[in-house]
């Protein structure tokens, strides 16, 4: 050692740079390890990402199409036999002409359409095809003899004429014809007896069987007597009455509570344990927000079951934390160059918060808001517990009419027993929930980079 | 006509106050304090500060960093007040007005006590909205008209008019440092306070943005109680008639900054202006 103090200063710092040169090869490595495990992180978390999307899409697509029976519908008078329509001017009083209005549907509802559809179908089919009533039956879905019906109340003038109408193919159908079954299995494990099966087949041959973009999705409420009618319609707007319940009562009630505890409240212990009760309900399970749903709303204030008031209530308790937390952030965010700017110039308090503090931050709490709201709108647990599992083939009108939300659709379309025809549905729900959140959250996006654009 | 008076006699020294030292105490005592007091939690940060502010003119208060110029500064306006924890004791008088009493509303003391900060800080709004705001939230313009007279007559007493004249709608914070800072003067201007309080407002600038800050400064004693916190015993000896020169929470010694520049009676503040503290 004594030799290393005497040598010459250009030695020393010789060795200095040896030792640098060689920690730094280690601090080199060490970083390079470290960039590889967070691409390695990323390309992982991706990874799967793109495994859900592409399992999604591939399973969901075909749920778009739908197959179609093109039939040449002959409303037999035979059939048909109600006598016609009753007309306003027989009758002296609107009361009268009501009742024999309904009497006529009630009849009319009595009739046996099957029959009718039967006739249409067997007119389609191969002279001489040999099957049996209820084999035949099964290919249409069964609400064709409801949309038939439908047309004659509407136009009794029909009676008797040919006219030619799409209806929809029963779901066990529509697994043949996609190939969603085993075409080799056996007759025993068939959900469609053999002739029926061929005659599918020569339908989509000669083209009275043909598919086309499945609108009814869209179009229709849930179903479960015609399983390739259920549509999307009565949970999607079951889910906007909740979005727009949630964003009227939680953006506000949310965004005041954040300005007041972070711009007014006194530093005291009591609003240190607010703010730690907000934090822990942020980390609360939904589930629970659910339960507190039924007991308050539900056993407590007698709302409705199923409602999506209810459900949107819960969503609103379960967002607040999210938004107070996320508004509390941007609020805390604002320099305070800003803010002794304003109250320099006599501003008062209030007048700093909405005239400069709430300006600025606004991009990043409408931000934080729809972020917030579309994670609620993907929340399912806490809805089954207020009974919006139910199966409700509406439209709801109104916030208090029983309703579905998407992601419950989804949970319910999972469970159906006809998995074969369900499990494509159930992906195309989820592709519609997603392209709900990709709008939402796309439209974050937006707005932020708008609104920070113009600030 | 004053303003134009401004513009022709002003040098880089003030040779108005040089010659006459004791002048501007003659002048009515502006703001008054006495004994006043800072605590920040348990910390002193202020010990008993006593002085008189004279009307139209301009007072510097010198010291080293953490010399509680800053602070004392913040309690003209009661700035103070929005730091949590921060107690401010002795009186401080505007016109004979106890500005710490109850029934005062802080609000309107801003309104009369204007306040520029160290770094520009204008609002991220338009030109014309930084100015307009001190009169819309006071409600001192009557029409649109009075407003923009109002706002026109504060850029250009700020010096800024001719250069901002074309881009009123454009956001203040696009102007260069110090336009934003003589932006914000005239920002101050435009409630039309009787005061005017500047803490450190050249320390973010470039020495020729500084000059034309300390020119504007020169011109605006005329019509207002300026007082100015600076670092620069340069900026002090240029701009102010009388200096205080505070240490460690105390005020030590405070004059015509003639006499204090040039014969200082304290040792300490011998010390700092020979640049042995600081």
């Amino acid at each position: 050692m004594a030799t290393d103090i005497q040598t010459s200063p250009e030695k020393a710092s010789n060795d200095r740079t040896r030792i640098i040169r060689d920690g730094l090869r280690r601090r080199h490595t060490s970083e390079q390890i470290f960039r590889g495990l967070g691409i390695a992180a990323i390309a992982i978390a991706l990874g799967f990402v793109a495994l859900l999307f592409v399992d999604v899409f591939r399973k969901g697509v075909p749920a778009f199409v739908q197959s179609n029976l093109h039939l040449s519908v002959t409303f037999d008078a035979e059939v048909i036999d109600v006598g016609p329509a009753p007309a306003r001017a027989d009758f002296p009083s609107d009361a009268e002409y009501t009742a024999a209005s309904l009497k006529w549907q009630r009849d009319l509802a009595l009739l046996n359409w099957n029959t009718i559809v039967e006739a249409s179908l067997r007119k389609a089919a191969p002279e001489g095809f040999e099957i049996d009533s209820r084999q035949i039956q099964s290919i249409p879905e069964t609400n064709a003899r409801h949309q038939i019906r439908e047309m004659f109340v509407r136009d009794p003038s029909l009676l008797g004429q040919t006219v030619e109408v799409d209806v929809l193919a029963s779901a066990n159908a529509a697994n043949w014809i996609k190939g969603n079954i085993d075409r080799s299995l056996g007759d025993a494990q068939q959900q469609l007896s053999a002739p029926a099966r061929q005659l599918i087949d020569t339908f989509v041959e000669n083209g009275t069987i043909s598919n086309g973009f499945a609108w009814t999705i869209f179009t229709n409420v849930d179903s479960r007597a015609a399983p390739a009618s259920a549509g999307l319609l009565g949970a999607f707007v079951g889910t906007l009455w909740m979005m727009l319940i949630v964003v009227l009562l939680a953006v506000p009630i949310g965004v005041a509570a954040a300005i007041y505890l972070e711009e007014f409240a006194p530093k005291s212990r009591l609003t240190d344990l607010i703010e730690v009760n907000i934090n822990n309900l942020a980390a609360v399970p939904s589930i629970v927000f659910g339960l507190l749903g039924a007991a308050v709303f539900i056993n407590w204030f007698h709302l409705p079951i199923s409602a999506p008031l209810v459900g949107g209530l819960v969503l609103t308790l379960m967002t607040l934390p999210t938004i107070i937390i996320a508004t509390r952030g941007a609020l805390m965010g604002v320099s305070p160059a800003l803010r002794q700017a304003a109250l320099g110039m006599g501003a008062s308090k209030t007048q700093m918060v909405f005239h400069h503090v709430l300006p600025t931050t606004f991009p990043s709490i409408l931000t934080a808001t729809i972020l917030g709201v579309a994670h609620a709108l993907g929340e399912t647990a806490p809805l089954l517990l207020i009974g919006m599992k139910a199966f409700v083939a509406s439209v709801p009108a109104t916030p208090l009419d029983q309703a579905a939300a998407l992601p419950v659709q989804i949970y319910l379309w999972q469970g159906n027993e006809n998995r074969n025809f369900f499990e494509p549905r159930t992906a195309a729900a989820i592709m519609v929930l997603l392209a709900v959140m990709i709008l939402l959250n796309g439209a974050a996006i937006y707005l932020r980079s708008r609104l920070e654009k113009r600030a | 006509m004053d303003m134009l008076a401004g513009k022709v006699k002003k040098t880089s020294l003030n040779l108005d106050s040089a010659m006459n030292p004791t002048d501007v105490l003659e002048r009515p005592i502006r703001l008054t304090a006495r004994d006043v007091t800072v605590h920040y939690g348990a910390k002193q940060a202020l010990h008993g500060i006593s002085i008189d502010i004279p009307d139209r003119a301009v007072t510097a208060f010198i010291g080293p960093s953490g010399c509680g110029k800053s602070t004392f500064l913040r309690c003209i306006n009661r700035m103070n007040d929005t730091i949590e924890g921060a107690k401010v004791g002795g009186t401080i008088k505007l016109d004979g007005e106890d500005i710490y009493a109850p029934a005062l509303d802080v609000v309107e003391l801003r309104a009369r006590i204007g306040m520029v900060f160290q770094k520009p800080n204008p609002f991220p709004k338009s030109i014309y909205d930084n100015v307009a705001y001190g009169p819309r939230i006071h409600g001192l313009a009557k029409s649109k008209s009075d407003l923009d007279e109002i706002v026109v007559s504060s850029l250009r007493k700020a010096g800024l008019f001719e250069e901002v004249k074309d881009r009123l709608q454009e956001p203040g914070t696009g102007l260069s440092g110090g336009q934003q800072q003589r932006l914000c003067i005239a920002r101050a201007i435009a409630v039309g306070p009787e005061v005017i309080l500047m803490d450190e407002p050249c320390s973010a600038l470039d020495p020729i943005a500084t000059a034309v800050i300390e020119e504007l400064i020169d011109e605006l004693r005329e019509n207002y109680t300026i007082v100015i916190v600076t670092h620069s015993m340069q900026q002090a000896a240029r701009v102010s008639q009388r200096t205080a020169f505070f240490h460690l929470g105390n005020l030590i010694e405070q004059g015509p900054t003639e006499d204090i520049f040039t014969n200082p009676v304290n040792k300490q503040t011998q010390d700092y202006i020979m640049g042995r503290i600081g």
